[in-house]
């Protein structure tokens, strides 16, 4: 203690100079943390699909609903975009702005794409009659997918506004911090997608 | 891992982030596909004879494409924001095990113990 405060006079309850960090420099971890808080949500909702999940009150099941071949198309438009994301970024590492515009409006086309065949899936669901008020089943599938598409929806919302962003102030230092968080935003709902196809669709078809 | 090189860039641009480079997101991108096709691959040819053993072929491969995709798309490592990062990523899977699998345990529990029902409504529920 002694070490570290050296003043002697009436104790000091602050200091004299606040620490001078650089703007920004707490948003990064700050995000993660927000990331994490996130995770939390889709554990919750990955939970109420597990015990719920089999509870079909004699509707259909998953072996006669899903089908694996538009989930494959879907995993793989999710993941093109996690790595044309990542080529925007590196662009961005080079000052590059053109190119990086380029490559995030590609990861922006792949991601709507994933919206498209995603909403085509439950636009089919529903018309089967599989609706959310169907089957406990149904319900939490609806709830964990649907939370999926709708952080996928406000990602490409974000996209499209930091894009505007850039091509109107340029890549300052404030846009690039906003873009890598977006960047972990992205890399992340693909992560939370591998969950969704593994425990949902692949374990409901075996 | 050659980031070295990329890294050194990255700090040069005084924001000390790791953005990884294009091969470092190949190598992510060509195990994803791996990892993704092996198990769609699986199921979608009637899976294993054994039930067991594709199931746990199928978490296996998804617990390993999370790891991927943590390394090579989210730069995840001990030393980001000094550590930070790391141990609150711990915390968050020490919280997501114990509430999932707490969950499912003592729903699985409830469901074994409760009142067999009527015939007649287990189709309403």
């Amino acid at each position: 203690m002694s070490s570290t405060v050296t003043h002697t006079g009436p104790r000091k309850f602050h200091l004299d100079h606040e620490p001078h960090l650089p703007e920004g420099d707490s948003t990064m971890l700050g995000f993660w943390i927000y990331l994490m808080s996130d995770c939390l949500i889709f554990a919750v909702l990955f939970a109420v699909y597990a015990v719920l999940g089999h509870n079909y009150a004699g509707g259909p099941g998953p072996k006669e609903l899903f089908d694996l071949e538009l989930v494959a198309l879907n995993t793989a438009m999710l993941l093109l975009s996690s790595i044309t994301y990542g080529f925007a970024m590196l662009e961005m590492a080079r000052d590059r702005q053109r190119q990086m515009l380029g490559w995030l409006a590609v990861t922006g086309l792949f991601g709507a794409a994933f919206l498209s065949i995603e909403l085509y899936e439950f636009g089919h669901l529903i018309h089967e009659g599989a609706t959310p008020g169907r089957s406990a089943f149904l319900s939490s599938f609806f709830t964990l997918v649907g939370t999926h598409g709708l952080h996928v929806t406000f990602g490409i919302i974000w996209l499209v506004t930091l894009m505007v962003q850039v091509t109107r102030t340029g890549l300052t230092a404030s846009n690039k911090r906003r873009l890598m968080c977006l960047s972990l935003f992205w890399h992340f709902l693909d992560v939370i997608w591998i969950g969704v196809f593994t425990f949902v669709y692949l374990m409901g078809m075996i | 891992m050659s980031t070295h090189d990329m890294h050194n860039h990255a700090d040069a641009h005084a924001d000390g982030h790791d953005h990884g480079s294009v091969r470092s997101y190949a190598t992510g991108f060509f195990l994803s596909v791996i990892l993704t096709a092996i198990p769609f691959g699986l199921v979608m040819a009637g899976g294993l004879a054994s039930r067991m053993l594709t199931v746990m072929i199928v978490l296996g491969m998804a617990v390993a494409q999370i790891v991927v995709h943590m390394i090579y798309f989210l730069h995840m490592n001990s030393k980001s924001e000094k550590g930070w990062t790391m141990i609150s990523l711990v915390f968050t899977i020490v919280v997501l095990v114990i509430m999932l699998s707490g969950s499912v345990w003592v729903m699985y529990h409830m469901n074994a113990n409760m009142m067999p029902m009527p015939q007649g409504m287990t189709g309403q529920s």
